[in-house]
């Protein structure tokens, strides 16, 4: 029997061209004559566009055309479409609104796009579209969550900027049970704005062949089917079978890669215009204006509790931005993606959300790493501790006591899901051993000496991944089924190819994938392919987001993998001149049970492709294609636990240990698992610390346009983890596996807020807790002493 | 337009160029040397580091003119044949890359912050790195690499 590679830390194989510069992204594919293109912004949060006068643009060196979104609807271009319809309480689905591929009347936010100037070279582009002249009337921009629907009407579609007015839960139920409350802990708070910011900035390239009427388009797309989707089923009229889309190396994602954008929409009708290929690539501010932001919500929380801290009912009131138009997905985060998951791992039995989606005059609000099940266990975790605060408890010990039991799976929450299998308990348990969680007071007095505040937080999380059940989401309201496809392909030569139709942009698919076909077929995983990212290679696909590569993809390659063993059988059956049902297959050979028999895997590879004397109920080769639908979602869970250190004279907080333990069920490969969890917790820790998405509440401006403004977090910012694993297999996937990627950017703001709220004696800090914000209450606390 | 002559990777190069370009411009468009990348325009991210004459620079806040007469290694420069240089062997062990974007810059600039410091303790290395920005690692791999390369790791 050979070493199995599922479950060691394989190093990766990816890595040897991005370490040497040999990566292929976007920007680095260049094609005989292209262009490029540079779009004319709205510098307005809300205007009228009156007139747009590009004389001028259009006479400067190198321009070859310049555009508007007229130019784009005389050929048909229509609407980018929101792909989830979100039933409000009246029964009414949600308020749609246009998101034409550049604005024809009106900019909605800062960045809108307004025209577009195509020229020989990217600063011909740039200098030209800076010639434009838009005459616009400015209108008040809205910003402000609060009165967001009281404010100025962005879109005629949607009266009071209200995009749905939704409900999740049986309020009825939850008012009986704050009607028997021995006390309810409230807060208000701000899940803040973020700016996802992949290293990659978004890029196009867009080629027209007039020959046969197609397109190629190289895109920073976390899923180049559902692009081509969108862009040939909704915004244009090419059909499927004309437009190719091409993911190549990507430079992080997030969940901001997802979407089908203006820019990249508007390079693919200019390269059929102009008969020329057509390039666009992001710079770092565009990216901050135009990319698709994330969060964003202010919510009122309460918590009925009885005598001994179990939660009876918890009432949650969510205001959400949705930004000036509807992203792709953005009507299921702030409800679906978020709602459902607040039972978090606590059996509370009465549970109700009511959450107002709403327009303003910023980018679009979507999916970023988490989406929604972040926001969720953020204000879930900060009422545990203000209730265990409240009370009097451990915040510990009320976690305790409220935790869903083992015995209780599976365990249907009061909010649309099932869980199958979990054991928070465990993973409690677990990091409270790794931290010394009873040697903290010691800790902390020590700091004291040293004129430091400690602080000890914790977080259990729970969230839902490997999106996602297709009959459960249909329900819901979405227009897509989250099913993923894989073939596996024997070459003659015994060579294997896999065709997967997710997407990896930094999780490591080719290796981790190529674990798990070497060990299902038996054969050298130097020989296993793994191939992604293009829709005229690959059948089909719905790409990577929410943790689904490995439970959702994985399983779609587990399953054609064994019909290629089933085919194997029957051509093994053939050659041992047996019956199917008498061979067994093992660690890459085929034997006829109870003889010493057998074929190797390459030999029927080769059979497969010649087939000289095959009967003809056997079809030659060895090529299997699978589509895995999951059966639920999956639902990773764990508790992490921080100690930071604050300076009162300065406000800068140290985060001096972090304990991460997660049940991920089976892990494929715990070097990839780790990296996943560090760079999620890296993205929590900037959500609670340093990031904020800002725009000024009168003129709309986006304060944080550049990395010299958005706080990004840096090496010095962050410490070195420690990581801790309990495991219970997800009982739906044929690998058990339950997903890595949102665990640490879901789990690691509720325990920063909850160390550094601990460390400065107060019950609550709004984030990001900037140093500054930190010094006023370290301040504040002093001078009350 | 200027001319501008520099060796690169050890081989000599010239190209007329608008006095605007900028060194990182030179090298992707104009060579088609696409390794070093570019991540923010404004000198925060570091995906851009080479070396110039021997030390890190962020090639998007360097004209091209300015480096004229210099020798400039990139991130293809840095393995011997198929040999990887110390420090991208300790990226691969350590795993302290998953989307690839930054790692060019990241590796130029550790190599240069192991010229100047052969043993950096964890809290040099952090500070050293402050201006090449990750999304994806959260740094503790980059951190257990450079350690590993330095020799220096506990």
């Amino acid at each position: 029997m050979s070493k199995k590679l599922v479950g060691q830390p394989i190093r990766r194989r990816e890595d040897f061209r991005f370490l040497r510069g040999e990566g292929r992204y976007v920007d680095d594919i260049r094609r005989a004559g292209e262009l490029s293109a540079a779009f004319v912004r709205s510098p307005h949060a809300h205007a009228i566009v009156k007139s747009i006068n590009a004389d001028a643009a259009r006479a400067a060196p190198g321009v070859v055309g310049v555009f508007t979104g007229a130019d784009l609807a005389a050929d048909n271009y229509g609407s980018i479409p929101c792909g989830w319809v979100v039933t409000d309480r009246n029964g009414e689905p949600h308020k749609a609104v246009p998101h034409y591929p550049m604005t024809r009347d009106r900019a909605r936010y800062v960045g809108d796009q307004v025209a577009v100037v195509v020229a020989e070279t990217d600063a011909e582009a740039r200098d030209a579209a800076e010639l434009v002249e838009v005459d616009y009337e400015a209108l008040d921009a809205v910003i402000d969550l609060t009165t967001a629907m009281e404010a100025v009407q962005i879109h005629d579609e949607a009266p009071n900027n209200l995009c749905y007015d939704w409900e999740l839960g049986d309020e009825a139920q939850v008012d009986a049970a704050f009607a028997k409350a021995h006390h309810v802990s409230k807060l208000e708070l701000v899940n803040n704005r973020l700016i996802p910011s992949p290293m990659e900035p978004r890029a196009a390239l867009a080629e027209y062949d007039n020959g046969t009427d197609s397109y190629t388009l190289w895109s920073t797309s976390q899923n180049p089917h559902m692009l081509r989707w969108m862009l040939c089923g909704n915004v244009t009229d090419i059909p499927e079978t004309k437009l190719r889309v091409i993911a190549p190396d990507v430079g992080g994602g997030f969940g901001v890669k997802i979407y089908c954008y203006v820019e990249e929409t508007v390079c693919l009708w200019a390269a059929k215009r102009v008969r020329r290929p057509v390039r666009w690539t992001a710079d770092r501010t565009e990216a901050c204006l135009a990319d698709a932001h994330a969060r964003d919500h202010l919510t009122r929380v309460e918590m009925a509790l009885d005598e001994e801290g179990r939660f009876l009912g918890l009432k949650v009131h969510t205001i959400a931005n949705l930004g000036a138009y509807l992203s792709n997905y953005a009507t299921s985060i702030p409800t679906y993606f978020y709602a459902t998951l607040l039972a978090g791992p606590y059996a509370t039995p009465a549970i109700y959300a009511n959450v107002h989606a709403v327009y303003t005059n910023t980018s679009p609000v979507d999916a970023y790493r988490g989406a929604g099940r972040p926001e969720a266990a953020y204000l879930l975790e900060r009422i545990a501790d203000i209730a265990a605060h409240d009370l009097g408890m451990d915040p510990v010990e009320i976690r305790r006591r409220n935790f869903i039991q083992p015995d209780q799976f599976p365990y249907e929450t009061p909010v649309a899901l099932t869980y199958d299998i979990g054991d928070y308990e465990a993973s409690l348990d677990k990091a409270l051993s790794m931290i010394d969680y009873d040697g903290f007071a010691a800790r902390k007095e020590e700091a004291k000496a040293r004129g430091k505040l400690r602080g000890i937080g914790l977080s259990s999380y729970i969230e839902a991944c490997g999106v996602a059940p297709s009959s459960l989401i249909s329900r819901f309201g979405a227009g897509a089924g989250l099913w993923e496809s894989a073939e596996v392909r024997f070459n003659a030569t015994g060579t294997v190819t896999v065709l997967t139709g997710t997407h990896a942009h930094g999780q490591g698919h080719e290796t981790t994938f190529g674990q798990l076909v070497a060990d299902a077929l038996g054969v050298p995983y130097d020989d296993v392919e793994i191939v992604h990212g293009d829709t005229s290679q690959i059948p089909m696909g719905m790409g990577t987001y929410g943790s689904r590569s490995m439970a959702v993809g994985g399983s779609a390659i587990v399953k054609a993998c064994d019909k290629v063993i089933l085919k194997g059988r029957k051509i093994a059956a053939h050659l041992l001149e047996a019956a199917v049902d008498d061979i067994t297959f093992s660690d890459g050979n085929f034997s006829v049970s109870g003889t010493d028999h057998s074929k190797t895997m390459a030999e029927v590879a080769l059979a497969a492709y010649v087939p000289v004397d095959f009967p003809d109920d056997l079809e030659p080769g060895l090529d299997e294609n699978a589509f895995y639908d999951p059966l639920n979602f999956t639902y990773p869970a764990g508790t992490h636990i921080c100690e930071v250190e604050i300076d009162p004279d300065t406000g800068v907080t140290e985060i001096v240990d972090w304990v991460a333990v997660d049940d991920f069920g089976t892990v494929i490969n715990p070097l990839i698992v780790e990296g996943q969890i560090h760079g999620g917790l890296a993205q929590g820790v900037g959500q609670a610390m340093l990031e904020n998405g800002v725009y000024d509440h009168e003129s709309g401006q986006l304060i944080t346009g550049s990395f010299m403004d958005y706080c990004m977090p840096r090496a010095d910012n962050l410490p070195s983890f420690r990581i801790g694993y309990t495991e219970t297999a997800c009982t739906h996937n044929p690998l058990g596996v339950k997903g890595c990627g949102e665990a640490g950017a879901i789990a690691a703001p509720p325990t920063l807020i909850s160390a550094i709220a601990n460390a400065l004696d107060v019950t609550h800090i709004e984030m990001p807790a900037t140093s500054e914000k930190v010094w006023r209450i370290a301040q504040n606390g002093a001078a009350a002493k | 337009m200027a001319e501008v002559t520099m060796t690169v990777n050890g081989r000599q190069v010239s190209r007329d160029v608008e006095a605007r370009t900028l060194l990182v411009q030179f090298l992707r468009e104009h060579l088609q040397m696409t390794g070093t990348h570019v991540g923010c325009d404004t000198s925060q991210c570091g995906a851009c580091v080479v070396h110039v004459d021997g030390k890190s620079v962020k090639s998007c806040t360097m004209l091209a003119v300015q480096a004229d007469g210099s020798a400039v290694t990139t991130i293809e420069g840095l393995a011997s044949g198929d040999t990887l240089h110390p420090m991208q062997a300790a990226f691969n062990e350590h795993h302290a890359l998953q989307c690839g974007f930054c790692t060019p810059g990241m590796v130029m600039s550790a190599v240069d912050l192991l010229q100047k410091n052969p043993s950096p303790s964890e809290t040099e290395i952090r500070d050293w790195l402050e201006g090449n920005i990750c999304r994806c690692t959260g740094y503790h791999n980059i951190i257990k690499a450079i350690r590993h390369a330095a020799g220096s790791a506990a």
